[in-house]
């Protein structure tokens, strides 16, 4: 076991394929000599030479389309987009070509590319450094979504969604990759060598992909969140002094229904938690499967808290991230009805 | 037929000449004399216009002298004014870096050793031109007189910030200097500039437009679509490329420069492409007059590649001691621009070492006393307006879901 921060976790799981597996490339912006601007792939370049980890063009579109190409060939790429809010030049390639190959060549096409991605904010990013868009990706037929909430679950995920044979969107919350921000800026940041989700293993394991994670039990109420947002999650459980069961989901799609459904037949209520937009967000999506398969359980509106339908404003981080004092009154307004 | 064996294929990457702990290399740049390229007339056939998309438009000669066809032959008033708005914009940006050292903004971005571009090219073109810019052209408003204390307090978000905080510092809008709205995505402004451009000629407009990119975002798709819908259309525009040698930690070859020059890219196109001694006062703002002469008189759009070296960090949030060569900007082969026009002032008598050490007192004072109001007015921490302000101008009016969402904030 080891002591890793969330980036040292990424850049062991892409040490470890890479090692495993001749056809596990890793490229992107800035990720090559430099290793990235987080430097997620620190060291790679210099490891297994720079055929096997390398800059590209600032291309977003280029670089996912020329992953497709390779994935065809029959190597796995794992392509990175710098922030999550520069990978819309890459969409048609993702949501048209990579989601697609599969069904309309019948199976006799496929690429099995990675694409990673720092998202979220709280970084003082501004609109163009801060979005949470896996809700656009779930909706897309062809890709599944990941985002993990801590260094244990990103490397055995990222494992995962390297090994896996169809594409994966795997998104970093930018904001815990030094710790568990749970929402309350104003403190210091625990890191995460002292937090139990810090202990890495140094050797392989991977994390199924479509198992979600009780990372708290409860029996008042049940929280879905996944990424930074887990954190806020148990912090305003404890503030609110509500029982609540929090479900880290950290695989989005396919998502792990049984999970959810298990645990919010027993508790009766339910809190969606995201920090993407509210309006068509994947907050929508987990609240209609929650009323298809809860309904004769649920003793109370399912309540949704997320970041409001704004562009993420660089002054006013604070007044839109969904933290836990809006957590917390939403708890209390759950369990009064 | 013999049998041979097939050559083996291998995947090339490639790399820069030298990388840190190694000596600066640029010995693979060529520089070719000042004043060797004529200048042609504005409705010269492409086809005609090769070499100025591989040879290097170059005015300032090693003795400073200004020689060639491309002298724009400018009054030592003009020169002056470039020389000051240049050391204006060194000026602010070392204030406004170490305000950020200080906690009063979170971010910054310096443009050393590329003022030459900005400044030349503001001065050149008309004041109702319209600039699409990218992050790094501060000196367009700098030239355009546009007050440094307005720029400040949209750096430090305070209660002055024309964008009301939704913007990271520096993303600034000036529609009073005709300066668009600068967006932190790569190189959208581009196919936009020429949409203005196109705009302006459908309504027999005199004024045109102009856009900036560098070396590393013509590798984004926009960059193309705009050089496609700028020939088809003939766009009154000029598309620049100022190739700064680095887009982070990527060298300028990773943007496909190793294998030809950006201002080469004009050619397939159709359109002339010209390559500027960026750091060449007098080569850019030549450059851009006959650039815009030739959008002016619907002779069609230019592409300027101004060939320049980023002598600071990409922004704040960089170190390039990671990826180049400490102190590589020093052994930058076409010097610096304020430099190179200083020497030029003082080989034509115009100007002195004395001016010019009174010069950077009066604009140090200057940007002193513009700090000093604008963080009158409030720095990092102090918010710009109410929160519920940033709910405005998502729409036009307001969406009654985003009432809602405002009147729970405020509840809060």
């Amino acid at each position: 076991m080891a002591r890793m921060n969330m980036i040292q976790a990424i850049n062991s799981a892409l040490d470890i394929t890479m090692g495993r597996d001749p056809n596990v490339l890793v490229f992107g912006e800035d990720v090559g000599y430099f290793g990235g601007v987080f430097r997620c792939t620190a060291g790679l370049q210099k490891k297994y030479g720079k055929t096997r980890c390398f800059d590209t063009p600032i291309s977003e579109g280029g670089l996912l389309g020329a992953a497709v190409g390779m994935g065809v060939y029959g190597l796995r790429p794992v392509a990175e987009i710098q922030f999550a809010d520069y990978i819309y030049p890459a969409f048609d390639q993702l949501v048209s070509e990579l989601a697609r190959l599969r069904h309309r060549s019948a199976g006799e096409f496929t690429a099995p590319v990675t694409v990673r991605s720092p998202c979220g904010g709280g970084i003082f990013g501004g609109q163009t450094h801060s979005q949470s868009p896996e809700g656009v990706f779930t909706h897309v037929c062809g890709l599944k979504t990941v985002m993990p909430s801590n260094p244990f679950d990103a490397k055995g995920l990222l494992i995962a969604a390297i090994e896996d044979d169809d594409p994966v969107v795997f998104f970093e919350p930018k904001r815990i990759y030094n710790g568990p921000f749970d929402g309350h800026h104003d403190k210091p940041l625990q890191p995460w060598a002292t937090h139990p989700m810090g202990e890495v293993p140094d050797d392989y394991y991977s994390i199924p992909l479509g198992k979600a994670n009780v990372v708290r039990e409860g029996k008042d109420c049940t929280i879905l969140a996944y990424g930074t947002m887990v954190h806020v999650a148990l912090a305003g459980t404890e503030e609110a002094h509500v029982d609540a069961e929090v479900i880290d989901l950290r695989t989005l799609l396919p998502l792990d229904i049984d999970t959810i459904v298990q645990s919010v037949q027993k508790t009766g209520r339910c809190l969606i938690l995201h920090e993407a937009t509210k309006t068509s967000g994947f907050g929508a999506e987990l609240m209609s499967l929650v009323q298809e398969h809860c309904f004769w359980h649920l003793e109370a509106p399912i309540v949704r808290v997320t970041g409001w339908d704004t562009p993420y404003p660089h002054a006013f981080e604070w007044h839109y991230f969904p933290g836990p004092k809006r957590l917390v009154k939403a708890l209390q307004t759950l369990m009064e009805n | 037929m013999s049998e041979t064996t097939p050559a083996r294929l291998r995947l090339h990457i490639p790399e820069p000449k030298s990388r840190p702990g190694e000596t600066p290399d640029f010995s693979d740049i060529r520089v070719p004399d000042a004043g060797i390229l004529n200048r042609p007339p504005v409705d010269t056939p492409d086809e005609h216009m090769q070499d100025f998309a591989f040879g290097l438009i170059r005015v300032l000669d090693e003795n400073h002298r200004a020689v060639g066809d491309w002298n724009p032959r400018l009054s030592a008033d003009t020169l002056r004014a470039g020389l000051r708005y240049m050391l204006l914009t060194r000026v602010f940006d070392d204030a406004m870096q170490r305000c950020q050292r200080q906690g009063k903004t979170s971010f910054y971005m310096k443009c050393t050793g590329e003022e030459a571009v900005a400044v030349a090219q503001a001065m050149a073109h008309d004041n109702d031109d319209m600039f699409f810019p990218s992050y790094r052209q501060q000196g367009l408003l700098v030239a355009r007189d546009w007050p440094l204390v307005d720029l400040m307090c949209q750096i430090f978000n305070n209660p002055r910030d024309r964008t009301r905080g939704r913007q990271l510092p520096v993303l600034y809008s000036a529609r009073d200097a005709n300066f668009f709205s600068i967006s932190g995505n790569l190189g959208t402004q581009y196919p936009q500039a020429v949409g203005w451009a196109m705009a302006s000629a459908y309504k027999h407009d005199s004024r045109i437009a102009a856009a900036w990119v560098g070396d590393g975002t013509t590798a984004e798709a926009d960059f193309h679509h705009a050089l496609t819908f700028a020939t088809v259309y003939q766009a009154p525009v000029i598309l620049n490329v100022v190739n700064n040698q680095w887009a982070i930690s990527s060298y300028q070859g990773i943007a496909g420069g190793e294998q030809s020059t950006f201002a080469s890219r004009a050619l397939g196109y159709g359109l002339p492409g010209l390559r500027v001694d960026g750091n060449d006062f007098l080569a850019v703002y030549a450059a851009t007059l006959w650039a815009a002469e030739r959008a002016r008189t619907n002779a069609g759009p230019t592409l300027i590649e101004h060939f320049t070296y980023r002598a600071a960090a990409h922004s704040t949030s960089d170190d390039p001691s990671g990826y180049r060569p400490a102190d590589e900007e020093k052994s930058w082969p076409l010097g610096d621009p304020i430099e190179r026009l200083k020497n030029h002032l003082i080989a034509i008598g115009e100007w002195s070492e004395e001016q010019h050490e009174a010069l950077g007192v009066e604009l140090r004072a200057k940007v002193k006393a513009d700090l000093k109001e604008a963080e009158s007015f409030g720095t990092l921490g102090t918010l710009p307006d109410e929160p519920r302000s940033m709910f405005d101008d998502v729409f036009k009016d307001l969406p009654w879901h985003l009432v809602e969402q405002r009147d729970e904030m405020e509840k809060l």
